[in-house]
């Protein structure tokens, strides 16, 4: 039975990271009605970021204690939001009134970009570098079960980050005006709303979770290349999809539910070569089943 | 007029790219993981060729040639190093061909080389399969049913196991080869096999499979992985609290290993081809002439056998007497107690070299040498 429950911890940390991930993703999603694939790699960026601003940040603060962790995941937060809001700038924004589908195939494009301009010799390189320890860990043992600290943190950061992005969207100015970008672009324009900043601010906030979001992965698995966000992004991707992309408590519940999934598969022998297979065996059947996803569209107005 | 200028744009090149091949250097071809997440395999290899073609010129070359490497980047990716062989034979043109240190990558291009009659040598690729594919493949390290049973005899009779958990990576035929391998060999010495796991290379969490490992109450884990996901294994066991010896392949030698995992790689163990602290004269002038070229770096098993892979390939060629694919393939396979820095090579009659192999352990973040397991 220790087993069981231990696998359960495992599940819900893992799924907590995609969740957070997939917050990112549903953001943009619930604004703009498009898949913005350049999120993994933005996600490897503020791995990066932290990766070098620990350092000096290890000089300012005490090293690995809670304030410079904390000062690190902002800075590499608001560099990432930087990031986030010049590629909607330069890619998204003088395709915003083409089909859709031309702005996937962009994203993906910058995603590409991305990534190899990070294996190229002069930036990052392809090598994996060992991630800092940005906090002290500890792992907590009580009858049997083991709880590593990071992932307590991983958990307590997505619960906090999620009741945020509620806050935004549904109790600001800004939330509402986001909600009414999302619903009519063109209306919410005649009705003063400069679509143009909020639409800078959704990938600026989008981003600065995908920082976050990379920050905590490397904390959990310390090994950091520029090729480290596609296989967290692909699976957040089918998070949001089956929470309901779009909607943000979805993709959360969509989070857990794929590490719990592919936490389960993963220990059990013969099956565990098919993590991911499930994973996406998931996507397929949410597909065909319940489009909208688990949280469906009736339940919660989307962002 | 104007096709006609085209068409000389294009036959311009091409003919000046033939006439190049007929000056007076020796091609030899080389493609390694330079890139990725086998990029320290890559280099070192690359580094121990790169050594020994130079040390071949400086003595006057073979056969009165100079040689000249051609090196390609796979970027430790599958599909690459077909396309890059292919580059390498027919744009390149290049005698021979040196590669690769993962067994995955080196089967693909061995089926191109076999095709196209160009002898092959992998300097570290372990997998018997590799050359199986052909009588122009050969290797100048040990195959993995060897490895396979020296790691099992350590970790029954040393280590003095009794239930071993195995946990393979199944995107690679390195790893797959050597579980099988282990596995028959430790059941064999009375062991037992207390549960067999799998994850993708490349994954990043093992919590789920290392808890499944941990229920079953193993003595010891056998991970033949590669260094990058052996690391990230080896933190989260000792996050989850499962604290037994953890031992693998040659596919855990990189200074990464212990960069990334620190001290939850300490005292593990793995086998290998070669350890610096050991050896013959040969082996101890290369380690120094390895630091000299390289800043001081101490050559590790890959680099060794990538310089071996060079010295062999060059003895050939002189023996040969010629160029020419099959008079070099003919002379490849007469290897026979070639003094290289690995041991004595003899080419045996599956194209594979006969060596021994050595069991080091990580100590203080650095690689001892524990013992040599001949064959």
């Amino acid at each position: 039975m220790d087993w069981f429950f231990q696998q359960l911890i495992n599940g819900l940390a893992l799924g907590a990271i995609y969740a957070l991930i997939a917050l990112g993703y549903t953001m943009v999603y619930g604004v703009l009605r498009f898949i913005n694939f350049a999120h993994s790699d933005v996600l490897m960026l503020g791995a990066f970021a932290a990766y070098f601003l620990a350092p000096p940040m290890a000089a300012v603060f005490a090293p690995q204690s809670i304030s410079s962790a904390l000062a690190i995941t902002i800075l590499a937060a608001a560099i990432c939001a930087v990031i986030g809001m010049t590629i909607e700038i330069l890619a998204y924004r003088p395709l915003r009134n083409r089909p859709k589908l031309t702005v996937l195939i962009t994203a993906i494009g910058v995603s590409l970009f991305i990534e190899f301009t990070g294996q190229h010799k002069n930036v990052f390189t392809s090598a994996r570098r060992r991630f800092p320890d940005l906090l002290p860990t500890r792992d907590f043992q009580f009858a049997g079960l083991v709880v590593s600290s990071i992932d307590l943190v991983v958990l307590g950061t997505t619960v906090f980050l999620l009741a945020v992005m509620w806050f935004i969207v549904q109790h600001t100015k800004t939330g509402t005006a986001m909600r009414a970008v999302s619903y009519n672009m063109q209306a919410a324009a005649l009705m003063g709303i400069n679509v143009n900043r909020i639409v800078s601010f959704t990938f600026g906030l989008g981003s600065a979770l995908a920082a976050v979001a990379g920050i905590l992965y490397s904390m959990r698995s310390p090994s950091i290349d520029p090729l480290m966000g596609i296989q967290p992004g692909l699976h957040a991707f089918i998070a949001a999809v089956l929470g309901g992309i779009g909607n943000l408590p979805g993709a959360a519940l969509g989070g857990i539910v794929l590490g719990l999934a592919e936490t389960f598969a993963g220990g059990i022998p013969g099956l565990s070569n098919y993590r991911d297979g499930i994973a996406f065996a998931l996507l397929i059947a949410i597909l065909i089943f319940r489009p909208a996803g688990i949280l469906g569209k009736a339940t919660i107005e989307k962002v | 007029m104007k096709k006609l200028f085209w068409l000389s744009l294009i036959l311009v090149p091409l003919w000046t790219a033939c006439s190049k091949s007929e000056s007076d250097s020796i091609r030899v071809g080389e493609y390694a993981s330079l890139t990725g997440s086998e990029a320290t395999f890559g280099q070192s290899s690359h580094e121990g060729t790169m050594l020994a073609i130079e040390e071949i010129n400086a003595a006057g070359g073979v056969l009165g040639r100079k040689l000249e490497l051609i090196t390609d980047d796979t970027q430790s990716k599958s599909g690459e190093p077909a396309t890059v062989v292919n580059k390498l034979i027919l744009r390149d043109r290049v005698v021979a061909v040196l590669g690769e240190v993962a067994s995955s990558r080196s089967l693909e291009a061995a089926k191109i080389c076999q095709d196209n009659k160009i002898p092959m040598i992998s300097p570290s690729s372990t997998n018997p399969k590799v050359t199986e594919s052909g009588d122009f493949i050969f290797r100048v390290c040990f195959i993995d049913p060897f490895q396979g049973t020296v790691m099992a005899d350590f970790v029954s009779q040393t280590l003095k196991l009794k239930k071993v958990a195995v946990f393979t990576d199944v995107k690679s035929d390195y790893a797959k080869g050597l579980a099988k391998f282990f596995k028959e060999r430790f059941v064999a010495n009375g062991g037992q096999i207390a549960g067999e796991l799998d994850y993708n290379g490349g994954d990043k969490d093992f919590k789920a499979q290392l808890t499944a490992i941990k229920s079953q109450s193993p003595d010891g884990v056998f991970v033949p992985g590669y260094y990058t996901d052996v690391a990230l294994i080896c933190i989260q066991a000792k996050q989850l609290g499962l604290n037994v010896p953890i031992f693998g392949g040659d596919g855990w030698e990189s200074e990464k290993l212990v960069e990334i995992g620190r001290d939850a790689v300490e005292g593990q163990y793995f086998s290998t081809h070669y350890s610096p602290e050991v050896g013959s004269d040969k082996s101890r002038a290369f380690v120094e002439n390895y630091k000299k070229r390289y800043n001081g770096k101490t050559p590790d098993a890959l680099a060794a056998c990538g310089y071996d892979s060079a010295l062999v390939l060059g003895d050939a060629i002189k023996r040969a007497g010629s160029t020419e694919g099959q008079k070099i393939r003919d002379a490849l396979a007469a290897t026979k107690d070639f003094e290289a820095v690995t041991g004595k090579i003899t080419i045996n009659e599956k194209r594979d070299a006969t060596k021994a192999a050595v069991i080091l352990q990580v100590r203080d973040g650095k690689f001892k040498y524990l013992t040599t397991v001949n064959p």
